[in-house]
């Protein structure tokens, strides 16, 4: 059977562009050859910098004839009713009709309509020139003459030509012809820019991946990452170190060549006393190179990996040499950067008291920059306000919470007071995902306390879900101080993320806040610091979340919070509730007792229909059980009075496994009473002291959660 | 040139002025009009009229030309090796873009001494956006050896306007191309005549204390008060001849009569709005909306140029 050769020839596709356009490539294409009826063997994508290539195998050569059956009026009927059946059944007269009898409804007109299958060749260059013009490209472009007119061709960079065939494996296949826009699909390609620019002429996806290979392109992403990866660690190992992998790096370069040539270049040691992370930063963003490293102490070494599209006739000296000029210019200007950062700013004087409202101490630089950020006030947010207003009341916060994290408060301000001070640094202008680690280093540098020098970077944290929770008491405070705030902030502007959209990542600071309460241990009343009980029912959802994420049942959350869900504004106390509240369900007690509840419930709701709601509110008459109650009924009225107030103080002293125990204790009597009692006595007051004693029960579990969310 | 002897002071890769000839020569030679700078201070060859106003209309164009740039807040008293407040871009604008423009761009590689065996020619994705001049565009910043040393750009929309045809922009950053052909690191050390001896004038020797006073200009003494008032007389004076030069009701010629003067002080304000950032006088929150007031007389000099005869109207 025969195969698909497609390939769309541009100018430099973006990198990042390249491995969905391919899939989108292969999806569109293949969507719409099954859609008429084609199916195929099997399908395969790929891109290079200037192409993306498509390989359908095994395709039929033409698609299956349809045959379809019209039903028409019965013979006879008005004219109108067969004109609208010949229209519709493309019929010219009822000749062409064929007459069917049914013994019932006698004789009647059908249409008969046979297509012929589709010729493949035919489909494809319908389909192709479809795929092209509505190629869903991030962005797209117009270009050259024909974007005069306005519907003119987009596409992400100028297309340049299309090859298409179509054979079997022995024949000669044949070129399936098109135009898009005026370029007409043909069988010819083109090698590598400056190794092989010459036409290549191709007839199936063998020689073309051939041809290519000859003439200096691999098409397949994945192998030129192999190639890249492989031959970068072999230079690596060979000058006795390791590459630093970066898998995003890797994918990105392998997008920016067609024929991958690993090379190495080096730079001056003395530009190690650079932080690496910045060293690794401005070599990986601006030159699109790899980091090398010391495997014996892990330090970065005085060399790179880079990755050119030349086979340079000079064995790439040259491109080596250039490409460590470029790298020395930058680590100069990191260098540069650095050492500004670590000095005085010239206009202090200008700072003071932007210094003395916030307490900085404007003898050391990461106070000057602190200063500086509140002096220039840089807004973080328009109707929110400056950083340096937002640092302020970070830092009040932060001392607030530090006693219930078990912080010293005086280290928590500090560290709030500088957890922002890096973002006028130099460093961090030039490479803003370096915020809070340089901040670091230069407390460090000025001697700051080790835990406020953390927290100046880990208050960031997390990041998401998978990224590590600080535990040094000082970031937690100024961890959970800079996302309550950032949340707060945006509560009261009213700016709350909606659907998809969620642009200043307050899902991800409410996780933070979640993740950092709970893995720590935290007793955090949000109420007090949340102030809008919106966010705090925001911050249940997100709960619900992290704990369904983590395999909690999402109905045992909700019975946990309740109905006055707000509350509950202790996530610590509430995870801990469903965890034990989960536990106890997965014990025998627990589902006996589950059921008792839903019996007792169920008997109350119905007779509460009857006698109005709170009916049966009232506390059981003791008396009237001992008198006339029946012994199991006396037997549930004495362990209610010993577990609910156990229930109850357990949950006062935040012990829900204690409560749950003493929940437990009640089963045995709660089964024996629906055993044996009937609750709608003939005798109205034996019948209302038994539905007050099922209420005492329900009101008991509610101590615990509300068993009414519970599913199932 | 090619073919000219290494021994030729003007040979690209000896001298700078060498470089700018020759690039002046190639682009010629294919047809583009080579004009002189804009007299007016611009931050990119963008701004010059023969690219921002003819990139739009319907009328083919072809032009190359140098353009001072000046990019206040880039000063640093002439100390770092590669940035200044004034540097010179080579500017190449073809409408509608040709076909084989990418390799047109590669032969005027060759014709400055880039050997394409030799060195890793790479174009990597960049789009161009101008907030002031209310343009984008897509394209790459062309790499050398891991240098970025030109920037190519199709242009999709200009003052607001979609471009029909598309016009090809080629910048190439002279300075920074005219180091890696002589093999220097610092732009001061360029050699400007390609002589030697005590006849060699540097890069330096030329602009070393103009980059001196104007980044102590920029940063210290521009009068900021007075940059104010600069920005809206050019404001002002921009909306009223965007105004006088429209035709009115019933006019012989409909055509637009004040385009280009209006235009030219659209480029003022722009470059007073640059200075006063520099000084740092410009908040977050304000800078935005100085912005874009460039940007509506950038809108209104594109919509008035479309009323010309430059700008296709009859």
């Amino acid at each position: 059977m025969p195969d698909l050769l497609l390939e769309l020839f541009s100018e430099e596709i973006p990198a990042r562009m390249q491995r969905k356009a391919a899939e989108d490539l292969k999806k569109l294409v293949t969507d719409a050859l099954v859609e008429r009826g084609l199916v195929y063997e099997g399908a395969q994508a790929f891109a290079t910098p200037r192409r993306l290539a498509l390989h359908i195998a095994e395709l039929p050569v033409r698609g299956r004839d349809i045959r379809e059956e019209r039903k028409g009026p019965r013979v006879g009927a008005p004219e109108a009713a067969v004109q609208g059946f010949l229209k519709a059944a493309g019929l010219v007269s009822l000749d062409q009709a064929t007459v069917v009898s049914d013994p019932k409804k006698g004789d009647s007109y059908i249409a008969i309509i046979e297509k012929p299958g589709q010729e493949t060749v035919a489909a494809i260059a319908e389909i192709v020139p479809q795929v092209i013009r509505s190629f869903p490209w991030p962005k797209s472009m117009r270009w050259g003459k024909a974007s005069a007119a306005g519907a003119s061709l987009r596409w992400v960079r100028p297309l340049h030509s299309i090859l298409c065939t179509f054979g079997p494996e022995t024949e000669e296949p044949e070129v399936v012809r098109f135009d898009v826009d005026g370029i007409a699909s043909g069988n010819t390609t083109y090698g590598h820019r400056f190794h092989a620019p010459q036409a290549i002429t191709v007839r199936r996806f063998d020689d073309y991946v051939a041809h290519l290979e000859k003439a200096k392109v691999v098409l397949d992403a994945d192998r030129r990452k192999e190639i890249i990866l492989t031959d970068a660690r072999n230079l690596a190992f060979a000058q006795g170190l390791d590459l630093v992998e970066d898998e995003g790096l890797l994918e990105e370069v392998a997008g920016l060549v067609e024929w991958p040539v690993v090379l190495m270049g080096a730079f001056e040691e003395r530009f190690l006393e650079i932080p690496g992370e910045a060293i690794r930063a401005t070599i990986r963003a601006n030159q699109k190179s790899f980091v090398l490293r010391d495997p014996a102490t892990g330090a970065l070494a005085n060399k790179f990996i880079l990755v050119s599209n030349l086979n340079a006739s000079d064995g790439g000296s040259a491109i080596v040499a250039g490409n460590g000029r470029v790298v020395r210019a930058r680590l100069s200007d990191a260098a540069y950067f650095f050492a500004t950062d670590k000095g005085s700013l010239p206009d202090l004087d200008t700072f003071r008291d932007s210094a003395g409202t916030l307490g900085l101490d404007l003898a050391k630089p990461l106070d000057q920059r602190m200063a500086k950020l509140d002096k220039l006030g840089v807004v973080f947010h328009a109707k929110i306000g400056t950083q340096g207003a937002r640092v302020q009341r970070i830092a009040a916060l932060a001392r607030e919470l530090a006693p219930i994290v078990g912080a010293d408060p005086d280290l928590a301000e500090r560290a709030a007071k500088l957890a922002k001070a890096d973002l006028p640094t130099e460093m961090v202008g030039e490479f803003p995902e370096l915020q809070g680690l340089m901040g670091r280093k230069y407390a460090e540098l000025q001697g700051e306390n080790p835990s406020i020098a953390a927290a100046i970077e880990e208050h960031y944290k997390p990041l998401g879900p998978s990224d590590r929770v600080p535990t040094d008491p000082v970031s937690v405070a100024v961890g959970l101080a800079d996302k309550l705030d950032t949340l707060v902030g945006f509560w009261a502007i009213d700016e709350k993320p909606t659907g998809s959209k969620d642009p200043y990542a307050l899902r991800r600071a409410a996780l933070g806040v979640i993740r950092l309460v709970v893995e720590n241990g935290v007793r955090l009343s949000l109420a007090g610091v949340a102030r809008d009980p919106d966010l705090v029912s925001f911050f249940h959802d997100r709960l619900k979340v992290v704990l369904r994420d983590a395999g909690a049942r999402h109905d045992l959350v909700d019975a946990v919070l309740g109905e006055g869900a707000s509350n509950n504004d202790d996530l610590l106390l509430i995870t801990r509730r469903v965890d034990a509240l989960s536990r106890f369900l997965d014990t025998e007690d627990g589902v006996n007792l589950l059921s008792g509840y839903r019996r007792a419930a169920n008997i109350l709701k119905a007779e509460e229909k009857k006698d109005g709601e709170g009916a049966f509110a009232a506390a059981a008459d003791l008396q009237l059980i001992a008198d006339a109650g029946l012994i199991e009924e006396k037997g549930l009225a004495v362990a209610l009075a010993q577990a609910t107030p156990k229930a109850e103080a357990a949950v006062a002293k935040e012990d829900f496994e204690g409560a749950m125990a003493a929940l437990a204790e009640l089963r045995p009597a709660v089964d024996a009473f629906f055993d044996k009692v009937t609750v709608n006595d003939p005798d109205p007051a034996l019948r209302a002291n038994r539905l007050k004693l099922l209420n005492q029960l329900r009101e008991a579990t509610r101590a615990v959660a509300d068993f009414s969310r519970i599913a199932g | 040139m090619a073919g000219a002897p290494v021994s030729d002071p003007m040979n690209p890769t000896r001298s700078f002025q060498g470089l700018l000839l020759t690039l002046q020569r190639f682009w010629a030679e294919r047809g583009c009009v080579v004009l002189q700078p804009y007299d007016m201070e611009v931050g990119a060859g963008t701004f010059h009229p023969a690219t921002t106003l003819r990139a739009l209309g319907p009328k083919p164009w072809k032009a190359a030309y140098v353009q001072p740039s000046r990019r206040p807040k880039d000063g640093r008293y002439g100390e770092n090796p590669n940035r200044l407040q004034h540097y010179y871009q080579f500017q190449v604008i073809l409408k509608p873009s040709p076909p084989d423009l990418q390799q047109l761009y590669l032969d005027s590689l060759q014709a400055i001494g880039v050997d394409m065996a030799l060195h890793d020619i790479r174009f990597v994705e960049d789009d161009w956006e101008s907030p002031t001049l209310g343009a984008w565009g897509l394209g790459w910043e062309c790499w050398c050896d891991g240098m970025e040393v030109s920037q190519f750009t199709y242009f999709q929309q200009v003052a607001g306007v979609e471009c029909a045809p598309v016009a090809g922009e080629l910048t190439y950053g002279l300075e920074r191309l005219a180091c890696y052909l002589q093999g220097v690191d610092r732009i001061m050390d360029l050699n400007f005549n390609g002589l030697e001896g005590e006849d060699r004038v540097s890069y330096g020797d030329v602009f070393l204390q103009a980059e001196q006073e104007f980044s102590r200009y920029n940063f210290e003494h521009a009068d900021t008060a007075m940059l104010f008032r600069h920005f809206n007389d050019a404001e002002a004076e921009c909306r009223a001849l965007l105004a006088a030069g429209e035709a009115g009701e019933g006019a012989n010629d409909p055509r637009h009569s004040l385009a280009l003067p209006a235009y030219d002080q659209c480029i003022k304000a722009s470059h007073m709005f640059n200075l006063l950032d520099a000084r740092g006088v410009i908040s977050v929150t304000e800078r935005q909306s100085y912005i874009l007031r460039v940007r509506e007389l950038s809108k209104a000099c594109g919509a008035a140029w479309l009323k010309t005869a430059g700008g296709g109207a009859n």
